[in-house]
C-alpha cells in the first residue's frame, strides 16, 4: 500500500482510539466505545501487514500472543485486575526495548537511515528515551506485579542512601545515553538499558502496598510514553497519538489517586509510606468504650430505616461478601428502604476497582455513587453500614490536625443518624490509625467475618 | 522562513496535540469506569505491535526480525487480553432489573 494511504489508515485508527476512551464517559456507551477501539486496532494491524514481509511468521506471533491474552482475559478474577494490569504494562515495556534494539540493529529497514549509514544523532536521542522508559516500565511493572499478587512482600523495602544510589544511576544512565548519541555502538546502548532495568526495580521496591494504586497508574502512564517514544523513532504518528493518550490517562489517574490518599506524588515515588505509618498513633493509653451488637440488631435497624448507605472497602472483597451484600440490599429495597453504595476513590486496590467488584456481584450501577456526589447526603441518612473499610471513614482526616491522614478526603459516614461497622476486630487499617468513628454514641460495631455477618443479616430480614 | 520542517518537529506537534486530546477525554471518564479505562489503555498501548511488526518485517531474517517477532507476541497478549478483559468488565455494569 502506498505510504500516504497507510498514513491515512493510521489516522482513522487513532481517531477510533480516541472514541474508545470517549465512550467510557458512561456505562451505556462504554461497550460500543470498546468495540471502536478493537476496530481501530484491527485497521492498524491489517494496514501494517500490507507493508511488511514475513507475513506468516508475524501472523503466527499474533496468534500465539493473542491466544495467551484471550485465555488470561477469560480466566482472570476481578479481584486480581491490579496484578493483570501491572503484568501487561511490563509486556509493553519489554516490547518497546526489543523494538528499539531491532531499530538500532537495522535502521535502513525502517527508512530512518540511508543504506550503509548508521542512525542519525536525533533519531538516537529518541531511541535512547524510548528504550529507557520501556526498560523502567518493564522491570518496575514486574516488581509491582509481584507485590500486588503477594509473590513479593508488600512491605516497602528501603535501605540507607537509596535515593542517592538512584540519582547516581540515573546520571550514569544519561551519561551512557549521551555517549550513545555521539557514537552509535552497542556498548553504551546495552549499558544504558541495563541501568534502566535496574532502576525500574530500585524505584518500585521501596513503595508500600497502600500506595500501589498510584504506582499502577504511574506505570500505565509510562507504558504509554514508551509507545510514543517508539513512535518518534519510527516517525509513526499513530504510535505517538495512541501512546500519548495512554500516557496522559495514566498521569491523570495517578493524580486522582494521590489526591484521594492525600499524598504528594513525589512522596509516593520516593517511597516509605507504609513504614512510617506503622509507628504512628499508638493511642493515648486510655481504654475507650464502644458499643457492639449482633447481626439481628443490624438487620432490625436497617429494616426499619428509610435510607441506608453502604460503605464497602476492600475487606468486603477479601471476605468474598459482594454477592451477599447485593442479596441484602435487594431485600431491603423490597421493603421500601432506599439503598445506595458510597465509593471512595481508593476503596479497592486500583482506581475504580470497587465499582467493578460490585458490578460483578450484579449491583445495579445507579445505586453506586461516588464520594463527591454522596457526601452531602449522609446527614439525611438513617443508617450507614461500613463494611471492610476503615481509614476512608475516619473523621480524624477532617477534625484532627495532628493526624497523619489529616486533609485526606473521606466519606462522611459519621454524619448519619446511626452507623453500623462490620469488622473482624478493633484492629487498625492500612494507615495504622485508631478511628474515632468506632467510639461514637451512634455507632454500633458488629464483629465477625463480613460474609458471615451479611448472611446472618439476610436471615433476620427475610 | 526557509527550509523544510524537520520530521521531529512534526512528530512533536502531533505529540503535544494528542496529549491535549487525551487530557480532555480522560477527565470526562466517569470514575466508576476507571478500572476498565486502565484495561483499555493497556490494550491501546499494545499499538506498539505496529512498531513490532515493522521490526519483524524486513525480508532478510536476522537478529532484528527475531526481536521484532518476540515483540509482536508480547504486544499481541496486550491487545487481545486488554480489549477482551475490558469487554468482560463492561458487560458486568448493568442497570436495575436487567
Amino acid at each position: 500500500m502506498p505510504a500516504n494511504y497507510v498514513a491515512l489508515a493510521y489516522l482513522g485508527a487513532a481517531i477510533l482510539f480516541i472514541l474508545a476512551l470517549k465512550g467510557l464517559s458512561s456505562p451505556v456507551s462504554a461497550r460500543r466505545g470498546n468495540m471502536l477501539g478493537m476496530a481501530g486496532m484491527a485497521i492498524a494491524v491489517l494496514t501494517t501487514l500490507t507493508v511488511t514481509h514475513n507475513i506468516a511468521a508475524i501472523l503466527l506471533a499474533i496468534l500465539v500472543g493473542g491466544n495467551i491474552g484471550w485465555f488470561i482475559a477469560r480466566r482472570i478474577q476481578m479481584t486480581a485486575m491490579p496484578e493483570l494490569v501491572a503484568a501487561m504494562h511490563s509486556l509493553v515495556g519489554l516490547a518497546a526495548v526489543l523494538i528499539a534494539m531491532s531499530a538500532f540493529n537495522n535502521p535502513v529497514a525502517y527508512g530512518i537511515a540511508r543504506a550503509g549509514e548508521a542512525l542519525h544523532a536525533s533519531n538516537r536521542i529518541e531511541l535512547f528515551i524510548g528504550t529507557f522508559i520501556g526498560a523502567i516500565t518493564f522491570t518496575g511493572s514486574i516488581i509491582a506485579f509481584g507485590k500486588l499478587s503477594g509473590k513479593l512482600g508488600s512491605k516497602p523495602l528501603s535501605f540507607k542512601g537509596q535515593h542517592w544510589l538512584n540519582l547516581a544511576l540515573g546520571v550514569v544512565m544519561i551519561g551512557f545515553g549521551v555517549a550513545f548519541c555521539l557514537v552509535p555502538s552497542w556498548t553504551p546502548f546495552l549499558i544504558m538499558t541495563a541501568i534502566a532495568l535496574a532502576l525500574g526495580i530500585l524505584l518500585i521496591m521501596p513503595i508500600g502496598g497502600a500506595d500501589m494504586p498510584v504506582v499502577v497508574s504511574m506505570l500505565n502512564s509510562y507504558s504509554g510514553w514508551a509507545a510514543a517514544g517508539i513512535g518518534f523513532t519510527l516517525n509513526n504518528n499513530m504510535l505517538i497519538i495512541a501512546g500519548s493518550l495512554v500516557g496522559s490517562s495514566g498521569a491523570i489517574l495517578s493524580y486522582i489517586m494521590c489526591k484521594a490518599m492525600n499524598r504528594a506524588f513525589f512522596n509516593v515515588i520516593l517511597g516509605g509510606f507504609g513504614g512510617e505509618a506503622a509507628a504512628a498513633d499508638l493511642g493515648d493509653g486510655v481504654q475507650k468504650t464502644y458499643r457492639s451488637g449482633s447481626a439481628e440488631d443490624a438487620a432490625f435497624l436497617m429494616g426499619n430505616a428509610d435510607s441506608v448507605i453502604i460503605v464497602p472497602g476492600y475487606g468486603l472483597a477479601v471476605a468474598r461478601a459482594q454477592h451477599a451484600i447485593n442479596e441484602m440490599s435487594k431485600l431491603l429495597t423490597e421493603k421500601g428502604v432506599k439503598v445506595r453504595y458510597a465509593i471512595h476513590p481508593v476503596a479497592g486496590r486500583m482506581p475504580g476497582h470497587m465499582n467493578v467488584l460490585l458490578a460483578e456481584a450484579e449491583v445495579p450501577y445507579e445505586q453506586v455513587v461516588e464520594m463527591d456526589e454522596i457526601n452531602n447526603e449522609f446527614a439525611d441518612t438513617d443508617v450507614v453500614l461500613v463494611i471492610g473499610a476503615n481509614d476512608v471513614v475516619n473523621p480524624a482526616a477532617k477534625n484532627d490536625k495532628s493526624s497523619p491522614i489529616y486533609g485526606m478526603p473521606i466519606l462522611e459516614a459519621h454524619k448519619a443518624r446511626t452507623v453500623l461497622v462490620v469488622k473482624r476486630s478493633m484492629a487498625t487499617g492500612y494507615a495504622g490509625l485508631d478511628n474515632e468513628l468506632f467510639y461514637m454514641d451512634k455507632t454500633m460495631m458488629v464483629f465477625g467475618d463480613a460474609k458471615k455477618v451479611v448472611e446472618d443479616i439476610i436471615k433476620s430480614i427475610a | 522562513m526557509t527550509g523544510v520542517v524537520d520530521p521531529f518537529v512534526l512528530n512533536l506537534t502531533v505529540f503535544v496535540l494528542a496529549i491535549f486530546v487525551g487530557y480532555h477525554v480522560v477527565w470526562n471518564v466517569t470514575p466508576a469506569l476507571h478500572t476498565p479505562l486502565m484495561a483499555v489503555t493497556n490494550a491501546i498501548s499494545g499499538i506498539i505491535i505496529v512498531g513490532a511488526m515493522l521490526a519483524a518485517g524486513p525480508e532478510k531474517m536476522d537478529l532484528g526480525t527475531v526481536l521484532g517477532l518476540a515483540a509482536v507476541t508480547l504486544a499481541a497478549v496486550n491487545v487481545f487480553g486488554g480489549f477482551l478483559v475490558t469487554q468482560r468488565m463492561l458487560g458486568m455494569f448493568k442497570k436495575k432489573g436487567k
